[in-house]
């Protein structure tokens, strides 16, 4: 039975819920609210909140300093190249470890885990020299596969949870219909997990999207993304913090307008199964 | 032969003669200030004049010092030419990651640039990096609280009337610190001030043997004082501060006085940014009567790595931009004051230049810091600010750290001190020194 909620408790939690959300939301706000300030009106004392007068000429200057396209098209490259060739490894993978899992199903699952809590610095020199003699530095190719494969344990992860939420029993009923592996995974998992996919790719696709260390590190003149670009506004000798939010409202912006269209899929990917 | 075959030979045998100069695409890994970022806009004439492009790669300073070194220490070829500072290089070039800029031509005119610079760009006499451009410390007040305070800045005052000036500016009710210094942990942050601060005290982070001298009666001297003075006559929560929170500070009206680097000078004085632009006068930084001073020296240069394929298109760079044909551009397109100073005398010299009003104590700040003999007694190391060593900045970082902590009131003094003696004294162990 549903529990009874009165109005008044209904009033505080989604005060309290919005509370929260502007508090989350704050700073993306004030970086957006920076970037139409001049520089001495972004470090005014005290600090202006709506009335100053809006510039765009942050973004002019940005614009007229960095081939920003180009770093948005990497960013688009990585973070959606990634995305796929990790969902194509890992919709297998979990499939496996949910319905035909072993004695070591647990410990492999824990051991992917694991290898997320090694903080990256601590192979940065290795990656790097795999990648000189692979040919990969500065190179999409190179950063699509780093990023793939530091996002696929929790990709695997995800989709593991998600297909364990699908009744095995109806798994079955397709392969007594003579459906072959293929065809179980294509044509009966996948739609029944597609909220769970979703929300698995977009979650991606935001880290693979934000991701400051690989793509700094591992890129120079070519293959840099909109972190790298980010990056070169930022300055300790030197007041550019109007320029610096600009450039990350530049930079966040795409991700920003593809969370908000699909928050709905999101929210309910990643509820899926306490709602049934 | 007809017309046009002798013009197609002609053509011809004129691209085979410039064949030697191919045009090349260079890759420059740089930093995010005025002047890099004013060279980045005057590309087109290097490109004009030798045919080069020039691709560029601008990272926040910290980010761009780690980005580099990996690059460098696993030959990922990366970069053609790499901004550098007077810590690296001379690290770098004594392990032969540097290509030798002595060969440059007789018209760069090698002898041209200011000699501090020069020396703590070179190894040995060998010269690794050439300075885009340099800068030292001195001190920048406020003219009109100065007066108030019914007192006058000498052009080299000593740290004893910085202190006392700087408690009689302070007012705390509206807000007005004294002084804003460094107090942000970090080797090139605090510790470059602190550093360079503890020459003109006569301490010394080593003896001639790497033993380190925290402690001795001159670092507990230095951190007292600054201790001291900061609680007295600083702005709260200093232990966070560093170049940009006392930038802002400053061209906010908040400080009294503040010790940093003379490029700052541009930023202050300029009315679009700060509220005090015409209330700034200039002083050389302070000294205690010992003979050294406390104004540190730092150059960012243009170096070449060892490992690119493309040397003679990045000393063709080098050459064009740290030229005085390069300064000469610069003033055409955007006026002197905003030239990229402390790399050349014949800047110095320019009557233009002359005129621009902290040009002269820029460079008297620069001539008065000497990174072959940096402090009162002797020690073993290249570096005013620094130990060109490279154990220095991680060493420095977490001296840093307990200094920075001793200014939050977290530690006293001796606490402070005797947990840096003992990590360097460490550090310096593990590393063979001892």
């Amino acid at each position: 039975m549903a529990r009874a909620v009165s109005t008044q408790q209904k009033t505080i939690n989604t005060v309290l819920a919005w509370a929260i959300g502007l508090l989350i939301f704050f700073p993306i706000l004030w970086t957006i609210l920076t970037s139409f300030k001049t520089e001495a009106q972004a470090i005014n004392d005290p600090p202006l909140f709506l009335f100053f007068d809006w510039t765009l000429e942050n973004y002019a200057i940005v614009q007229e300093r960095s081939d920003y396209m180009r770093f948005l098209w990497n960013s688009v490259i990585i973070a959606g190249g990634s995305t796929i060739v990790g969902i194509i490894i890992a919709v297998p993978a979990a499939w496996s470890m949910a319905f035909v899992p072993s004695k070591r199903t647990k410990d492999i699952l824990l051991w992917m885990l694991s290898t997320k809590m090694l903080p990256a610095v601590g192979v940065l020199y290795p990656i790097n020299l795999i990648f000189i003699q692979l040919g990969l530095l500065d190179t999409r190719t190179g950063l699509v596969i780093i990023m793939m494969l530091i996002n696929l344990p929790i990709i695997v992860w995800m989709l593991y949870t998600y297909f364990r939420e699908i009744p095995g029993e109806i798994l079955e009923a397709a392969r007594m219909d003579g459906a072959g592996l293929r065809d179980e995974i294509l044509y009966v998992l996948t739609p029944m997990a597609i909220p769970g996919i979703a929300s698995t790719i977009l979650l991606n696709f935001i880290l693979a999207w934000n991701e400051a260390f690989w793509t700094l590190n591992l890129t120079a003149a070519k293959a840099g993304p909109l972190t790298a670009f980010i990056a070169s506004y930022s300055s300790p000798e030197g007041l550019f913090f109007a320029k610096l939010s600009a450039a990350s409202t530049m930079a966040i912006a795409p991700i920003l307008i593809l969370g908000w269209f699909s928050q709905k899929q999101l929210v309910r990917g990643l509820t899926f199964g306490a709602v049934k | 032969m007809n017309l046009k075959t002798s013009f197609g030979m002609a053509t011809a045998l004129a691209l085979i003669m410039a064949g030697g100069a191919t045009a090349e695409t260079i890759t420059i890994a740089t930093v995010n200030n005025g002047d890099m970022i004013r060279m980045q806009g005057l590309t087109d004439d290097f490109t004009a004049k030798t045919g080069h492009e020039v691709e560029w790669v601008t990272l926040e300073e910290n980010v761009l010092r780690q980005r580099v070194t990996q690059d460098i220490a696993t030959r990922g070829g990366q970069f053609d030419i790499m901004t550098i500072g007077m810590y690296e290089t001379p690290i770098w070039g004594r392990q032969d990651w540097l290509v030798s800029l002595d060969d440059l031509p007789a018209d760069y005119d090698i002898d041209d640039i200011l000699p501090a610079m020069r020396g703590g760009l070179s190894v040995d006499g060998t010269l690794y990096a050439a300075p885009f451009y340099g800068e030292s410390s001195m001190i920048m007040y406020r003219t009109d609280l100065m007066e108030a305070a019914g007192l006058e800045m000498p052009r080299a005052p000593t740290w004893d009337f910085v202190a006392d000036a700087a408690r009689k500016m302070t007012d705390r009710d509206n807000e007005i610190f004294g002084i804003c210094l460094r107090g942000k942990a970090g080797w090139g942050e605090n510790m470059a001030f602190l550093t360079a601060t503890s020459n003109a005290f006569g301490a010394r982070w080593f003896d001639e043997n790497w033993n380190p001298q925290f402690d001795s009666p001159q670092w507990k001297e230095t951190l007292t004082f600054y201790l001291d003075l900061m609680n007295d006559a600083g702005p709260p929560g200093a232990s966070t501060n560093g170049f940009n929170e006392n930038l802002s500070l400053f061209q906010q009206g908040r400080c009294g006085m503040w010790i940093d680097a003379t490029v700052a000078a541009s930023f202050v004085t300029n009315p679009n940014d700060s509220t005090v632009a015409d209330k700034v006068g200039f002083a050389l930084a302070p000294d205690t009567g010992l003979g050294k001073r406390g104004n540190w020296l730092w150059a960012w240069a243009l170096a070449i790595p060892a490992g690119t394929q493309k040397v003679d298109a990045a000393k063709e760079f080098i050459q064009w931009a740290t030229s005085k044909e390069y300064l000469e551009l610069v003033a055409a397109n955007e006026g002197w004051a905003n030239v990229p100073p402390g790399s050349r005398t014949s800047l110095y010299e320019n009557p233009e230049y002359q005129k621009v009003p902290f040009a002269q104590i820029t460079l008297d700040s620069i001539n008065s810091a000497d990174p072959t003999n940096p402090t009162v007694d002797p020690v073993p190391y290249v570096g005013v600010q620094f130990a060109a060593i490279p154990e220095f900045a991680g060493i420095a970082t977490l001296v840093g750290q307990e200094f920075a902590a001793a200014l939050a009131g977290q530690q006293t003094v001796e606490e402070a001190l005797e947990k840096a003696q003992a990590l360097t004294r460490d550090e310096m162990e593990a590393a063979g020194y001892l």
